[in-house]
């Protein structure tokens, strides 16, 4: 039943339950992944709240651009590369084959996206080192901000990715990771389209 | 059904009050009488709904509670009716909104006859700032505040050399004019606020808010700030006078400019040094002070502070009030100063002073004292007690504690400070009354005993 | 999996029943212990705050009398009690208490969907809720800055706290929003997937979606709290200024520059306003439940209602700025949120009416529950009839910062969902425990709050005409408030710790009933939502035995014409013919 259809019914009137024998569902998918798509919103809308401060800022007038460091596409890369794997992981998972090469994927995908990690306090360490530091500039304070955040929902996606990778080593049956394995790929996607959106707003502005 | 009773008696009794009630808005003073408009239908319109609605919630608890072999009606619900009340509702909130708007449109559109006026805010303080002969505000940033320049104003603006600089609580507005005041803060968030007028704004650091009204009624009113801006938000007040045209030029006119204050001659020590020797006699040659004589130690005191005291005494201001005993003692003494210039030159002299020790005289609980203090005085004299141009508070470290304590205690009693001249002594009566016991007073004084 | 009959689900731990008492008390999954536990913490800390609101009230009232309160003990005290009453007592409440504890039960579900991430939100909680108290004991106290925490004045010097106060309110604020945002999850989830066969959407008790919209707000509307807590952080650690402006204090040129405070407001509000609403729908949720049961008649216009619902939480979403029309924001915002706020006036509008209809031609029993839900449709007719006035932008520049606005929020998010509160705890407890609550107390305790509420709020009103600023220590000389306000404020004052000492009454009630109280049964109100159909009372592990209930009907099948009982439980089988055609005039038996 369609959500307006459902909403405009009329609850009062009889009608027999389905036949069915389970819950009534609005999405037919696992819970774990309606969560997660939820958990995503939420994110989304801290993310676009700070964008929208961002831009409000920026109009104030002490506003000095921030030149990008360069070394921010070789991490872009490696989020790129971390996301491929992933996808590779999932793509094998849901057929479940070739249990070596799923590992294989998924563990080196969580250390392009640690290398990536790695490569953002860089950043920061040039950024310091050339006098930009947090308090320098609005600009700067921004830019720090942002990738803190993406950072720490990075870190946040390896700690599931950890369990994840200890129990796809430690069994031999995918079945029992390959809901995680598909959890952490939608997440890192959704983190890499956060950074590529995160990185065109600061490298456009 | 007690209930039902409860409610009706309830509808009953918030009508009663309503009418009863001797709390209603102070008479209107300014051109806004459209405000009070809105607020009297949007208050006969709710009124009417409050009453309607819970009557009729009263009657159904009545009229349909439970009665043995009673049942109730089988209706899940009816759109019509439903609509209906919803479409009223509407018209009602229509009937309301409208005019707000309409009025919130004057508001936003200033007259373009309305001649500006700055108010500036800062913990806890206002002071004012008017353009002058040529009609504009000289620009301003808080970068250039300093001790000589309170106001920020820009040195090198020549619109600024004639703006009128009012480091005082008080201000003036012709009647019948429509003003426009920019609003200013330096730092917190302050609100402009006289319930006479009915607008008020809040002064927000780094950028200018507006409002305009018309003062219609001649009289004094009182200012208050209406935005939580930190410990003495409540004690933060100034009196807008509303006066005649002539009345208002001739005030304006006692009023100094930026260029005025700035070239200002420096105070002549040596003839201030002339003036002291006779206040030597009661407060020692160095200023050092002695209580023998109920004459507290001077040096180490900043000099726009003696000043102050100084002109309050000449004033009737301080040491005026029949139980202020060495107050009235002090002030013949200080009206000896003939001149705003000798007053200028004296305390000068007496700020220069080496600083001297005053003995110990005053026991109490030091961590007690530490606490009320940092708690509540250190905002305006600071937590080292040296006191502060900015808040207009004078250095405590060092002086004399036993007439600490004959001051907050003055404070309490409002012998001191509660004189309507007395630009801060309003906020030291609420800061002191808040000592509520003898050694709380004490305990504060030790604890500036120990910050030496 | 929640679903499966618990036979068929021995493979899976989460709902092997708990045996050790750390297991089944402390360290819980069960929904039903978690929402004790989460209503215990929130009713201790709000006991704080009403604990500061009587040290407020008795400064106002008898000002200069007690030597515990200076001014800067007041403001810490002001900003306290709000923070902890709103967030820390209602929203965790509501959602933590009351969502978690009847979410599963009304779906007909055996617990949340995620139980561990369920128990986790309360720790988290718990957590939040200490560094919240311990800044009561670390130097300069916790925070004075008022509960909207407006900067540049949170941080500067000259407000109580700035030392460590203010930093560990953020910290308890942000693991707040943690602790919520996996609650939040589960209870989206449970409702959105755990939903028992039958139990379509539109055959949820109201309850449930005041609760879920509510949940929907709160995870829309708490980043908006959570990035202005994190910049403000970085303004306060860090020296950056994304909320302070070039600034003095005490003298001194502080090292910030061009940050906007104004822009801290808008997300705060955008957080805030919503927030009134998320304490607000699962009060109207909750008290549409209460008001149909003992009114023995279903809620008027359920599907209005529901409508409402969504309308509501949809709108408050775009009237945020309504806080701030003097703050010096472009002034033009306020024809657009002046008109989004009264047009959120008329789906609330049509709920009161449709609570008012329900009692309307109904069989009305005045237990104390329903004396509460009666009380909450008074005060909320009045403290929304005030929000029209706050709500028109030009009446706001008179009454903005005065108690007029103090009294409409306390009326209309203070004492309203509070009665509520006690409504839902009067009529769910003897689900939580078997047993009855005292109705002598229960009344007693009725009385003394909705009247005494109502002797403290009206007559503030009159003090906010009168121009009282709000959030002053003390009023100290003005020339125009005359004597008799300060006795008013006596008056005030006498009611509220009237109002504090009688609720007493609820905790002797609670606690002797607890031992003392009649048994209840598993139904005692002849209700018809499932958690009233539990094979045991208090439900079990588990809840529902080895079979889930199938739903057959809506929640509110009360009194159907030619039905014996004058309630259907929803999961009674069988249409007795009533659907079709409404009409009471066909009805039998009424009025008899």
């Amino acid at each position: 039943m369609s959500f307006y259809k459902q909403v405009t019914s009329k609850p009062w009137e009889y009608q027999e339950p389905g036949t069915g024998t389970g819950p009534e569902v609005v999405f037919g998918s696992e819970s774990e992944k309606i969560a997660l798509a939820l958990f995503l919103i939420v994110v989304s809308v801290i993310f676009s709240l700070l964008t929208v401060t961002y831009y409000l800022r920026m109009d104030i007038g002490d506003w000095v651009p921030l030149a990008d460091p360069s070394m921010l596409w070789l991490n872009t890369g490696l989020l790129v590369v971390s996301s491929v794997l992933f996808q590779y992981s999932r793509t094998k998972a849901q057929v479940e084959e070739n249990l070596s090469a799923i590992r294989l994927a998924f563990f080196v995908g969580g250390i392009c996206a640690m290398l990536f990690v790695g490569g953002q306090l860089l950043v920061w360490q040039q950024l310091d080192g050339n006098g930009l530091g947090v308090a320098s500039n609005p600009s700067s304070a921004f830019f720090y901000l942002l990738t803190g955040m993406h950072a720490v929902h990075l870190i946040g996606g390896l700690w599931v990715w950890s369990k994840t990778s200890f129990r796809l080593f430690s069994t031999t049956e995918v079945s029992q990771s390959r809901l995680s394995i598909e959890l952490c790929t939608t997440y890192w996607h959704f983190l890499l389209v956060l950074w590529v959106l995160l990185f065109a707003v600061l490298a456009n502005t | 059904m007690a209930i039902a009773v409860a409610l009706v008696l309830l509808v009953v009794g918030s009508v009663v009050f309503h009418f009863m009630s001797p709390w209603w808005f102070t008479p209107i003073a300014s051109n806004w009488g459209s405000i009070d408009f809105t607020i009297n239908l949007t208050f006969w319109v709710t009124g009417a709904v409050f009453i309607a609605v819970n009557l009729f919630m009263a009657y159904c608890v009545y009229r349909f509670r439970h009665k043995a072999g009673q049942k109730a009606v089988y209706e899940p619900e009816n759109a019509k009716l439903e609509i209906g009340l919803s479409a009223v509702t509407a018209v009602g909130v229509i009937a309301m909104l409208a005019p707000g708007l309409f009025v919130w449109a004057t508001f936003v559109t200033v007259p373009e006859e309305a001649t500006e006026y700055e108010v500036v805010g800062q913990q806890w303080q206002w002071s004012y700032r008017y353009p002058g002969n040529d009609g504009i505000l000289g620009t301003v940033d808080t970068r250039h505040i300093s001790e000589s320049n309170p106001f920020g104003m820009n040195p090198d603006d020549p619109n600024g050399q004639d703006d009128i600089l009012v480091k005082d609580p008080e201000m003036y507005l012709p009647v019948g004019k429509p003003v426009k005041a920019l609003l200013r803060s330096k730092d917190v968030l302050h609100n402009y606020t006289v319930p006479q007028f009915r607008v008020k704004m809040d002064l927000v650091p780094g950028m200018v808010t507006y409002l305009w009204f018309t003062p219609t009624v001649v009289g004094s009113y009182d200012i208050l700030c209406e935005e939580l801006c930190g410990i003495g938000h409540h004690v933060m007040r100034g009196k807008v006078v509303v006066a005649e045209q002539a009345d208002y030029d001739a005030w304006l006119s006692r009023q100094p400019t930026y260029a005025q204050l700035a070239s200002m001659a420096a105070p002549n020590i040596v003839a201030g040094q002339q003036q002291y020797a006779v206040c030597a006699s009661c407060h020692g040659q160095q200023g050092e002070g002695l209580q023998a004589m109920n004459a507290p130690k001077l040096n180490g005191l900043q000099s726009w502070y003696i000043e102050r005291q100084l002109k309050y005494y000449q004033q009737g201001v301080r040491g005026a009030h029949p139980d202020d005993q060495y107050g009235r003692q002090m002030a013949p003494m200080a009206s000896m100063l003939s001149t705003d210039d000798a007053v200028r030159n004296v305390a000068a002299y007496i700020s220069q002073l080496p600083v001297t020790n005053s003995p110990d005289t005053v026991s109490g609980n030091v961590s007690r004292g530490m606490r009320i203090y940092n708690a509540n005085c250190a905002a305006c004299h600071g937590k080292n007690g040296l006191g502060s141009w900015a808040t207009d508070a004078p250095n405590l470290v060092g002086m004399s504690d036993w007439y600490a304590v004959i001051q907050l205690n003055n404070f309490k009693a409002k012998i001191r400070g509660a004189h309507s001249d007395d630009d801060y002594g309003e906020q030291m009566v609420s800061m002191a009354t808040a000592m509520r016991n003898p050694e709380q007073v004490n305990d504060v004084v030790a604890y500036i005993n120990s910050l030496r | 999996m929640a679903y499966v009959p618990l036979a068929d689900q021995d493979h899976d731990q989460e709902h092997h029943d708990p045996h050790t008492f750390i297991t089944k008390y402390v360290w819980s999954q069960d929904h039903k212990v978690i929402a004790i536990q989460y209503a215990g913490t929130a009713i201790f800390v709000g006991l704080v705050a009403l604990g500061l609101s009587a040290m407020m009230r008795l400064q106002l009232g008898f000002p200069d009398t007690f030597s515990l309160i200076d001014p800067s003990s007041y403001y810490q005290a002001v900003t306290m009690h709000g923070m902890i009453m709103v967030v820390y007592l209602l929203t965790a409440l509501f959602m933590g208490g009351f969502g978690n504890y009847l979410i599963p039960l009304m779906c007909g579900a055996r617990d949340m969907v995620f139980p561990y991430l369920n128990m986790l939100s309360f720790w988290f909680y718990l957590l939040s809720v200490l560094i919240l108290l311990s800044s009561f004991f670390v130097t300069g106290g916790p925070t004075g800055a008022g509960w909207t925490l407006y900067p540049p004045q949170t941080i500067t010097p000259g407000t109580p706290g700035h030392e460590t106060g203010i930093l560990l309110m953020l910290i308890s604020l942000a693991v707040f929003i943690v602790a919520f945002t996996m609650g939040g999850l589960n209870y989206i989830t449970t409702v959105l997937q755990y939903r028992t066969r039958g139990l379509t959407m539109m055959r949820l008790p109201l309850t449930v979606w005041g609760i879920f919209t509510a949940t929907a707000l709160a995870l829309f509307a708490f980043p908006a709290l959570l990035v202005s807590a994190i910049m403000m952080t970085f303004d306060l650690l860090l020296g950056t200024s994304f909320f302070m402006p070039a600034i003095m204090a005490a003298g001194e040129q502080l090292d910030y520059n061009g940050g906007s405070p104004i822009l801290f407001q808008h997300l705060f509000w955008f957080f805030g306003h919503p927030e009134v609403y998320i304490v607000a729908l699962p009060a109207f949720g909750l008290v549409s439940d209460v008001l149909s049961t003992h009114a023995r008649k279903n809620i008027f216009g359920y599907r209005m209602m529901v409508w409402a619902i969504i309308a509501i939480g949809g709108l408050s979403f775009v009237v945020w700025a309504h806080h701030m029309y003097v703050s010096g924001m472009n002034p033009y915002f306020g024809f657009f949120f002046a008109t989004t706020t009264l047009i959120i006036a008329v789906p609330t509008a049509l709920k009161v009416y449709n609570w008012v209809l329900t009692l309307w031609e109904g069989d009305i029993r005045l237990n104390t529950p329903m004396l509460f839900a009666i009380g909450f449709v008074f005060t909320f007719i009045h403290g929304g009839l005030t929000g029209l006035f706050l709500g028109n932008v030009v009446i706001d520049l008179p009454l903005s910062d005065t108690y007029f606005v103090v009294a409409h929020f306390h009326m209309v998010m203070g004492v309203s969902p509070v009665l509520v509160v006690f409504a839902a705890i009067y009529h769910w407890y003897p689900k939580m425990t078997g047993k009855m609550m005292n109705e002598t107390l229960g009344k007693m305790h009725f009385w003394c709050t909705f009247l005494g509420t109502y002797a403290i709020y009206l007559p503030m009103h009159y003090l906010g005409f009168l121009g009282v600023p709000r959030r002053y220590y003390a009023m100290g000389s003005t020339d125009f408030i005359p004597e008799s306000a300060q006795a008013l404020n006596a008056n005030i004052t006498l009611a509220a710790l009237f109002v504090a000492v009688t609720q007493i009454l609820f905790f002797i009630n609670v606690f002797w009933s607890l031992k003392n109280g009649k048994p209840s049964g598993g139904n005692p109100w002849g209700a018809t939502t499932l958690e009233w159909q539990t094979p045991d009372t208090p439900p079990k592990h588990g809840n529902w035995g080895h079979d889930l209930p199938v739903v057959h009907r809506w929640a509110y099948d009360y009194s159907v014409p030619g039905y014996p009982q004058d309630f259907i439980p929803q999961n009674v089988a069988g249409d007795f013919g009533v659907s079709d055609d409404h009409d009471h005039d066909d009805a039998p038996a009424k009025h008899a």
